[in-house]
């Protein structure tokens, strides 16, 4: 990776780091929301972008880091920040166990997207119906500010862990990339068959990614759950966080590192840009932002940071 | 709870004439799934639009539904030519994860254009169709969906037909089955692309038909059959007609059943176990290709 | 001795320029300056699942605005006009929390609506944290008003009040006709409002001497509901219990219509289509007899059917959450009449201690007790011949209850 991009992913999260000191909660709370998805999507993307597996259902990881945090703290009454880690392990378990299904029977392309997707609405209509996961009416975090509740008052704090959290996530990303693992993550992206007859243990491989992918994006659903404090089956494993991530991170380019968090902040600041046209007609806004997306991916099909190397590229050569 | 014979026998009965209609949803998404191997998130939209076509016009021309299911299919197969030919195929630049984008794009656009036209109001067809009973037996059968079960056999068929016995068919067939070879042989691809994907949108066009007067229509109807019509695309093999019928009927009596059995609500699980079990057992479904 | 009561013209305009010439010598700000609007922010999801619901809470909100304004403002302000800011939740919990800081950032005073129990608990706890004042429109969790927020108000009765008084009705329906009934089959949405209350009746039913013989859960959306239709038939109760949205309860009365399921009487609670006109109108012979208990504005109140006339006139189904609606908002005007501030803080004290009596809803006087309207109840109400009609409590009927239904 080069030395300007590295630089400019630093610039960025400075930038944003700056933004809880000098904007408004407006858009502070912007800000926050579109670091969840934005965290979600860097999951999606390790296995998605860099191994190449679309997956339709990372609700499923999402919601598990989610109600595994907030079960523990509202049933066990158990410390916000170690639920916060038993909500990531959790994500990571449930990773690891559908992975190895799905896996094992040689589940490519759309027949494992789909399967992702029915993976979590079984989640979705089960924590629905049983009692313990707060059935249909959802479980309520108590309010109570305080670092050792992992609440804050200041929706600043909220912001920085974020951004700490997206950073880490984009330095781990950075580094895969450039590892050994990266490589035979690649070599599955590029040709399955191949990179099985070179001798990469597709299984293995194929495993470590969606376990990883599965912790980060259960990461989003813990931070979701200490910044909202109410959740319910919708919530947790509904197909919102599914498409989201999904969007942000093709939007962004899919496979690139810096691709998922660019993705989702564009998505949000055009959701933003586009409420400005809800006038007197119902819905008009968001038409324009269907149609955008359609325009965007017309117009970027490598997604954001694809047009970025492209544009930069086309420079340097003219 | 156990229940008598009959019951069940009613549910079972019950669950093929849902499951009929579930399958033309279906066929329209396993065409489009097989030849142009894009899952369509507009689907559900597309159904929406078509069944607000319906609506409209029989509420402001009077004619029956049944009546309107040549017409509509004309217009649709049209409309969905046009959308893939000129729109999805040209932003999505070929690539797969962009399709998806695309398609989701215009799934917000057409469900919120629909808001912006019709409001959020539910709305029902005037006139007692959704009223009329069959008897048979002892089973008092819904007419329209007695009607549907019928028309959706006819359509699957004509459907096959249409892909075993006609030239279109054929060059469609090739289309999916290898890309460059049939573009070497003179096959113009983008135009088979069309029209595959307006005969998906016709096929949703006689699924409004015939779901019409016995259900009702929002901007959001659509979103409800899109999950399940995937799970029949995968569980009969995609692109596979027959498959995509038995599907259908077969996930229809199933959550028939799931739902005596566990209630309508837990019920759906039976489906989703079902379409993982298929995936992780025989993933190229019932009757898809051999992998 | 006509001169003394009829002044001429000249004298009388004059007399009115000279007074009027005065008052602007000795008053001049109040009388040139218009007063500074207070900024009322309004959210209803008018997008995404709940749009249906969302349309008729902001109809009722803007008219409530709209006649305030006519009637000359908040005079305590000197006549500041009300300005509605409006803001559409999206029908999740994420876009209704960034639509209250851009409220809030927008300087209103005070946020009306949500609808939805999920949407209410997110915008409410992003309003707590500047005591902004919202007034809860629907939302029947009752977690709403459980949290120790001073900011939140909810105007309506929770599922708590409404399962309570829903059974006492219906064994005091079931008492005056001679106990016709028994049995009972539950059949509710198995989202948040549909599955409270089955959990509630399921333990209250059997203490008031009836018997449950099934429980039936089914989603939102519905692709089908003849199999529910098929239990009901198979179990052949007295009552059923219905709680669902308004597509759902579309296409089980019209399967129990085709099949020919009767019973004594369809009970529902909080239903989306029972209480709707839209529904009585489109389906009249499945509609007839059904009994809903459920928000409903006061039907002796002449200001209800000045609302429903000009709801009925802008194309709206005539549903309770027009009239609730519109009352938040008059309340939150009193709020502001009596605080004479636009402040938050002040306009949070007025609405804790109103004793606000001139909605429209059958409440009576207003009494917050930590947040919960105490006079709020809801009624029974039955489609009786195309019109829906309250039955139950006497004080606000307007019909007799027709039970067992013998349609």
């Amino acid at each position: 990776m080069k030395r300007s991009e590295l630089l400019f992913l630093v610039a960025l999260l400075a930038v944003l780091a700056l933004v809880p000191l000098l904007a408004s909660n407006l858009v502070i709370n912007f800000l926050v929301t579109a670091l969840i998805v934005a965290l979600a999507a860097l999951g999606w993307n390790i296995l998605g972008g860099l191994a190449g597996q679309i997956s339709f259902g990372h609700a499923a990881f999402f919601g598990t880091g989610a109600y595994v945090t907030e079960l523990l703290q509202l049933r066990f009454g158990m410390n916000a920040w170690a639920a916060a880690v038993a909500g990531i392990a959790a994500g990571a378990l449930m990773g690891l166990a559908i992975g190895a299904a799905v896996f094992r029977a040689r589940l490519r392309g759309s027949y494992f997207a789909l399967v992702t997707l029915a993976f979590a609405e079984v989640l979705r209509i089960l924590t629905n119906a049983l009692d313990f996961t707060g059935g249909a009416s959802g479980l309520l975090l108590k309010l109570q500010p305080g670092a050792a509740h992992f609440q804050f008052d200041q929706r600043s704090v909220f912001a920085w862990i974020g951004i700490a959290c997206v950073g880490g996530v984009l330095l781990l990303t950075r580094h895969i990339m450039h590892s050994r693992f990266g490589a035979q993550l690649a070599a599955v992206l590029e040709n399955e068959d191949a990179a099985r007859a070179l001798g990469v243990d597709i299984f293995a491989t194929k495993l470590r990614a969606i376990t990883l992918s599965a912790a980060i994006t259960a990461a989003a659903g813990v931070f979701y759950v200490q910044y909202f404090l109410y959740l319910d089956a919708n919530i947790g494993y509904g197909t919102w966080i599914s498409i989201e991530a999904l969007l942000a991170a093709i939007i962004g380019g899919v496979g690139t590192m810096a691709g998922p968090l660019i993705g989702a902040l564009a998505l949000h600041g055009l959701g933003e840009l586009t409420r400005g046209f809800a006038g007197s007609i119902t819905g008009i806004d968001l038409v324009i932002f269907g149609l955008l997306l359609v325009a965007a991916i017309a117009f970027a099909p490598a997604g954001i940071v694809g047009a970025w190397k492209r544009y930069v590229g086309g420079r340097r050569n003219a | 709870m156990t229940y008598p014979p009959e019951i069940v026998a009613e549910a079972v009965v019950g669950g093929l004439l849902t499951g009929s209609v579930y399958a033309l949803v279906a066929l329209g998404l396993t065409l489009v799934y097989g030849v142009l191997h894009i899952i369509n998130f507009a689907h559900g939209a597309l159904l929406t639009c078509a069944m607000f076509a319906v609506w409209a016009l029989v509420t402001f021309t009077g004619i029956s539904p049944y009546t309107a299911i040549i017409p509509l299919a004309v217009v649709f197969f049209a409309v969905g030519y046009v959308l893939q030919r000129y729109l999805i195929g040209p932003a999505s630049h070929g690539d797969d994860s962009n399709i998806l984008l695309v398609t989701l794009g215009l799934s917000i656009a057409i469900e919120n254009a629909l808001l912006a036209t019709f409001h959020a109001d539910t709305r029902t067809l005037e006139g007692d169709f959704g009223f009329q009973v069959v008897e048979i037996g002892p089973m008092l059968i819904s007419r329209p969906k007695l009607i549907g079960f019928a028309a959706s056999l006819i359509v699957a068929g004509l459907l096959w037909l249409l892909l075993k016995r006609t030239d279109t068919g054929r060059a469609i067939r090739a289309v999916a089955k290898e890309k460059l070879g049939a573009r070497l042989m003179g096959i113009e691809v983008g135009h088979i692309f069309g029209i595959t994907f307006g005969l998906g949108c016709a096929c949703l066009a006689v699924a409004a038909c015939l779901l019409m007067p016995s259900f009702y229509v929002n901007p959001r109807v659509g979103n409800a059959f899109v999950l399940v019509a995937f799970t029949i695309v995968v569980l009969g093999g995609m692109g596979s007609i027959p498959g995509a019928l038995l599907g259908g009927l077969f996930i229809g009596v199933v959550e028939s059943l799931g739902g005596l059995l566990l209630g309508d609500s837990l019920g759906q699980l039976g489906i989703f176990i079902i379409f993982i079990l298929v995936l992780l057992f025989r993933p190229t479904g019932l009757f898809g290709a051999r992998a | 001795m006509t001169s003394n009561l009829t002044l001429p013209a000249v004298s009388r305009r004059t007399l009115l320029g000279a007074s009027a010439a005065a008052a602007t010598l000795g008053f001049p700000a109040i009388l040139r300056a218009e007063p500074a609007p207070v900024k009322l922010g309004i959210i209803q999801p008018i997008t995404g699942a709940l749009a249906q619901d969302g349309d008729l809470g902001r109809f009722g909100a803007t008219t409530a605005i709209d006649e305030i304004n006519a009637a000359g403002g908040i005079k305590s302000l000197g006549g500041a006009k009300i300005e509605m800011i409006f803001a559409d939740a999206k029908s999740n919990p994420e876009a209704a929390t960034q639509e209250v800081e851009r409220l809030q950032s927008e300087g209103v005073s005070a946020i009306v609506g949500g609808f939805a129990s999920p949407i209410c608990l997110a915008a409410s706890q992003a309003a707590s944290r500047y005591n902004l004042a919202y007034v809860v429109d629907v939302g029947v969790t009752d977690a709403i008003i459980t949290r120790g927020l001073t900011n939140t108000f909810r105007f309506a009765p929770g599922l708590g009040i409404v399962t309570k008084t829903a059974l006492a009705n219906l064994v005091a329906l079931n008492n005056a006709a001679g106990k016709p009934a028994k049995t009972v089959v539950l059949v509710h949405e198995d989202g948040l409002f549909g599955s409270g209350l089955a959990k509630l009746m399921q333990t209250e039913l059997p203490k008031a001497g009836f018997e449950i013989l099934e429980t039936i859960p089914h989603p939102t959306p519905a692709r089908d509901m003849s199999n529910v239709a098929l239990r009901i038939r198979s179990l052949n109760p007295d009552l059923v219990i219905p709680s669902s949205y308004y597509g759902e309860f579309v296409l089980l009365a019209r399967t129990m219509q085709q099949q020919h399921i009767r019973p004594k009487g369809i009970y529902s609670v909080l239903n989306g289509a029972a209480s709707n006109f839209r529904f009585v109108k489109e389906f009249p012979e499945a509609a007839n007899g059904v009994m809903d208990c459920n928000h409903w504005a006061d039907p002796r109140k002449p200001a209800t059917a000045a609302l429903r006339k000009k709801a009925e006139a802008a194309g709206k189904a005539w549903a309770y959450n027009i009239p609730l609606n519109y009352s938040c908002v008059k309340l939150v005007a009193d709020a502001l009449e009596r605080a004479g501030s636009a402040d938050r803080e002040k306009v949070v004290a007025a609405l804790a201690a109103s004793n606000f009596s001139g909605h429209i809803m059958p409440y009576g006087e207003t009494k917050f007790v930590n947040g919960q309207n105490m006079g709020a109840q809801p009624v029974n109400l039955q489609v009786q011949g195309g019109d829906i009609k309250v039955i139950f409590p006497d004080a606000f009927a307007d019909a007799h209850a027709m039970f067992p239904w013998k349609g």
